[in-house]
């Protein structure tokens, strides 16, 4: 073998062996969880509300609380997330002031969340006067996704050609149709991605919907979009550092639940991008 | 060439990039239905004088316009041009054959749709019909409309880029160096479809081969450095030119 093979094949192998690296903490992690949890995984862990001081019983409220959290950040982010991407890409003119903005944006996707949580308390809870309730904390988890919708979907749409554009625009069509039919079809696989990255990172969160929605326990569904909830990964550090005398594996099967959801949310957007790929029309 | 009529007629026009003075002092017409050929070496403004005409270089920024560029008397170098029913009016087809990533159905449904045209299934049919017939692709593809365009041979998704045009009923058509990226046999027979064409639209070509303007276009105008520097019937540019420039060009001697 000459030199030149042999340096490849090590390179190979140190690159195989990183990736096992990376790849290795994430399975010790779902194995450990898993293996700890899913005695505890009951119809009724899934659909009763929690007994005797969250020792006993389900999680229900929380699942439910967790997925109207998502939903409703996903109301609120993807539209505005999507809409600024698409001006920011095809419509604003590159000087200083758009400039400005896109640091922003870059910047705001790297601040910590306990900075949208107090963001959200001042702002949402107290100035608005909404009070931790569902909207509250969804608009908070809606604003610490938004930078990442946005920085997802503007790449996608940069990463279309400009010829596509060119040939729409030769043929008559205006900016939106051309944005519409001719941009936007093929940066939904991307926009995708990037929402469902940015609502699983919503979902597993306890420092945004910590003083804006969360509640310690509140074993009924809630009745308005003013309401508090329980939510997954607040009730999973609540019964893992306040409750005395805990069982452990209601943790980990808590926590099994809320990787399930996230991966469920993964393989629907999976799913999704197939299906868009099939369909696409004119 | 006088007693042509005139469908195009760019006065004093010229167009700078940022600093770049791209294109200098124009003056140029158009004849109507004919093949009108704009040769010269690279960068000498003959593309970028092409998209004036259906003003794709506002996609450029920095680009400025000055003069006037009237197509059946309208002038289209003017804020208020309406560049939908421009463009519409003016097609364009472009280096590569660039069909969008869908049927061809689709491909050919993308302007009827946008320019609301045609409404209900059977007129739709039959106005793409009629447009694959006008490229000679009718017989070849009716079987297979809804496949994807990616798939077809690159003459044929020329072709059908030259259908997408000509199914908006436009009266002028601007062309990119179309065949620049086609083999030569498919080159001979795409000149051929733009010679049955020129007795319905004004078609003006941008080439990068000289042959290929000597035996299609009926009229040649000569780039050089962002300057018209010729333009007359192709025979009388090939044969006897009055600039020295384009005597040299012609004659291979730069380009």
């Amino acid at each position: 073998m000459s030199g030149a093979r042999v340096r490849q094949n090590i390179a190979f192998g140190l690159m195989g062996l990183v990736t096992m690296l990376v790849v290795l903490p994430i399975i010790l992690t779902l194995w450990y969880v898993v293996a700890n949890g899913i005695g505890a995984i009951s119809l009724d862990f899934i659909l009763q509300p929690p007994r005797n001081g969250m020792r006993e019983g389900g999680i229900f409220p929380a699942i439910v609380g967790t997925f109207i959290l998502i939903v409703g950040t996903m109301i609120l982010s993807l539209p505005i997330g999507v809409l600024s991407a698409i001006y920011l890409v095809e419509y604003a003119k590159d000087n200083l002031f758009t400039r400005l903005i896109k640091l922003a944006v870059v910047n705001l996707s790297g601040i910590p969340s306990i900075v949208y949580g107090l963001f959200g308390l001042t702002v949402f809870v107290v100035l608005l006067r909404l009070g931790t309730s569902i909207l509250a904390g969804c608009m908070t988890l809606a604003i610490m996704s938004l930078p990442v919708i946005i920085t997802a979907t503007k790449e996608a749409l940069e990463s279309v050609p400009a010829s596509y554009r060119e040939i729409s625009l030769s043929l008559g069509a205006t900016k939106w149709q051309t944005v519409r039919h001719c941009v936007l079809p093929y940066a939904i696989p991307g926009i995708l991605t990037g929402t469902v990255l940015s609502l699983s990172r919503a979902a597993g969160e306890t420092a945004p919907i910590l003083f804006t929605v969360a509640a310690f326990y509140l074993p009924r569904l809630p009745r308005s979009l003013f309401d508090q909830v329980m939510a997954l990964p607040y009730h999973l550090y609540v019964i893992s550092t306040q409750v005395p005398n805990m069982p452990l594996s209601l943790s980990f099967a808590t926590a099994f639940v809320l990787i399930s959801l996230v991966f469920l949310m993964n393989l629907v957007s999976i799913i999704l991008r197939a299906h868009y790929r099939r369909k696409r029309q004119w | 060439m006088d007693q042509m009529a005139v469908k195009i007629r760019a006065k004093d026009l010229n167009l700078f990039y940022g600093d770049f003075h791209a294109l200098q002092d124009i003056q140029f017409s158009v004849p109507e239905k004919a093949i009108t050929a704009l040769i010269g070496p690279s960068g000498c403004g003959k593309s970028t004088l092409l998209r004036c005409f259906n003003r794709m270089n506002d996609l450029v920024e920095n680009c400025r316009i000055t003069g006037s560029i009237r197509i059946d008397g309208q002038e289209v170098v003017d804020d208020r041009t309406d560049l939908i029913a421009l463009r519409k009016k003016v097609g364009m087809v472009f280096q590569r054959p660039n069909v969008f990533d869908l049927s061809i159905y689709n491909n050919l449904l993308f302007g009827l749709r946008i320019h609301r045209m045609v409404s209900g299934k059977d007129r739709i049919l039959a106005t793409i019909r009629w447009g694959l017939e006008q490229v000679g692709l009718w017989d070849e593809l009716k079987d297979r409309l809804n496949q994807n365009a990616r798939t077809l041979t690159l003459e044929q998704q020329q072709r059908l880029c030259i259908a997408r045009v000509v199914i908006l009923r436009p009266e002028v058509i601007l062309l990119d160096e179309p065949c620049s990226a086609l083999d030569p046999i498919a080159t001979m027979r795409i000149e051929e479809l733009l010679r049955e064409l020129k007795r319905d639209y004004t078609i003006v070509i941008v080439t990068h081969n000289m042959q290929q303007a000597a035996r299609v276009s009926d009229y040649t105008g000569f780039m050089y450095l962002g300057r018209l520097i010729e333009f007359g019937t192709t025979s009388q540019v090939f044969t006897n030119p009055r600039d020295r420039l384009t005597e040299n060009y012609i004659s291979g001697q730069f380009g």
